[in-house]
């Protein structure tokens, strides 16, 4: 038995006891190399004989190319993107989480509503009605908490693709430039991500080493959520 | 901007915000129109809330409505989005700037549709936490007979989800608008007290139910400014042949 549950007031219709994958989470801020783990994450499970499936935010069939669009015009005042945001969550959760947790997948998530709601709280939104609105999410398996500390987030972004509008919260004119920009708004959902390792209890991963320091714990971490309750490789 | 999200129920703006709730065929519409006249008559500042969705709410509501890809819970969370945009710029600003407001369907619609869906209750009410209470929202109570039979004859087709198709209830379209209708009409009745809707009978001539909507209205109305480019009332005035 997988045993999950909702956070809040669940979705309607879903047998949870239907529910046998493994659901595991990576979060962390902007640049932190969530994703290139997650390729890493999928080769090496796959070749372990698990079948895998990986999903990141934005990319819902229903509103992900939208999004992108109100990203990029951003029309969107502050509520209503985080609910076309929460429309979008849903509908992956609905609609392709939830299925390959019943087909028996494991589902590896760039983010999850962690990112969601740290990003809607520094602007502005309430963290209480936040967690209500996102009480119809599945608690995952696992959350891997990839953490770097701002400096570190810095050289890395710079060293990668440059400063992004939305990365920097631009959208919010919190400095005079990208990069000051940049530094508040990272440090900011840094501390927002901070306080819910508890509350959602989060395993921090330490993402300063290298990509192959990094990857093995993260690796031996995952074995250990997978090999829980005789479902191992 | 850090911290104090917008919870505008909990807000007082110098407007005010009158509401219309109702099946389709309860006549809630009318109603609202013939208040907006008169409000108007009155020297009033009237805003007329239209339901403009944002653009790209809507396509995405028309696509996921055209596909039939909508579950209850994302039909919930896309309406409310779209709610949201509305109330950020088509409540909020006549509120503040002191108009009166005048909505055709609000958050009570969305709690009785996605409840009618299978939606938890508690769920939708704490999503539309940020909503702005109405100062007063009326209910057109209609019995589903009465509503049917005035719009299955004036109208097409009936739309899917419209109809409640999604829900499986009955392959015959309207027999399916019927039974969710009835189920919202069910979730209505008790909002009547939780939220202290003021009910009106919707069988009764149109007139009576304006003259009870306009009596109720104006007693909310204290203290609410009025327009000086006194468009209509100048001409009655005129016609009167006295000076304002």
């Amino acid at each position: 038995m997988a045993g999950y549950s909702f956070f809040g007031e669940g979705l309607p219709g879903i047998d949870l006891a239907e529910l046998k994958g493994k659901l595991i989470v990576l979060e962390g801020t902007d640049g932190v190399g969530r994703s290139t783990h997650i390729g890493l994450l999928r080769q090496w499970l796959e070749n372990h004989g698990h079948a895998v499936l990986d999903t990141g935010m934005t990319r819902s069939a229903l509103a992900g190319k939208r999004l992108k669009q109100a990203k990029e015009g951003h029309t969107l005042g502050g509520i209503t993107m985080s609910l076309f945001y929460a429309t979008d969550f849903a509908d992956r959760l609905e609609n392709e989480i939830i299925p390959a947790l019943r087909a028996g997948f494991v589902v590896l998530t760039d983010r999850y509503i962690y990112s969601l709601i740290a990003r809607a709280i520094v602007r502005g939104s309430d963290p209480e009605w936040l967690r209500e609105v996102y009480g119809f999410a599945l608690r995952p398996d696992a959350i891997f908490y990839l953490r770097l500390q701002i400096d570190d987030l810095v050289t890395r972004v710079l060293q990668s693709r440059g400063f992004d509008y939305w990365e920097s919260g631009m959208d919010m004119h919190m400095g005079e430039d990208m990069y000051e920009s940049f530094v508040r708004y990272q440090k900011w959902l840094l501390a927002e991500f901070d306080k819910m390792v508890e509350t959602f209890g989060f395993q921090i991963v330490d993402a300063s080493g290298s990509v192959e320091e990094v990857f093995e714990n993260l690796r031996d971490r995952v074995d250990r959520v997978i090999a829980r309750n005789g479902y191992g490789s | 901007m850090a911290g104090g999200m917008k919870m505008y129920g909990k807000h007082r703006f110098p407007g005010r915000l009158f509401i219309v709730e109702g099946i389709d065929g309860s006549g809630k519409s009318t109603q609202l129109m013939l208040l907006q006249k008169w409000l108007e008559s009155e020297g009033y500042v009237v805003y007329f809330s239209e339901w403009n969705s944002s653009p790209l709410v809507h396509e995405v509501t028309k696509r996921g409505k055209k596909k039939k890809m909508l579950t209850g819970m994302t039909f919930s969370l896309i309406h409310a989005s779209d709610f949201a945009h509305r109330t950020e710029h088509h409540v909020i600003p006549p509120l503040k700037a002191g108009a009166v407001v005048l909505a055709d369907r609000y958050i009570y619609t969305a709690f009785a549709r996605d409840v009618a869906r299978g939606v938890s209750p508690k769920w939708v009410r704490d999503l539309y936490a940020f909503a702005v209470k109405p100062t007063v929202a009326f209910y057109f109570r209609t019995p589903l007979d009465v509503a049917m039979k005035r719009i299955l004859g004036g109208r097409d087709a009936l739309k899917y989800y419209e109809a409640g198709m999604d829900l499986g209830l009955s392959d015959d379209i309207e027999e399916s608008f019927g039974l969710f209708q009835s189920r919202i009409i069910e979730e209505y009745e008790k909002m009547i007290d939780e939220f202290g809707l003021v009910a009106i009978d919707a069988t009764r001539s149109i007139e009576e139910q304006q003259a009870e909507v306009r009596r109720i209205v104006s007693e909310a109305l204290a203290g609410t400014k009025k327009t000086r480019i006194r468009r209509w009332l100048d001409i009655a005035s005129l016609a009167k042949g006295s000076r304002v």
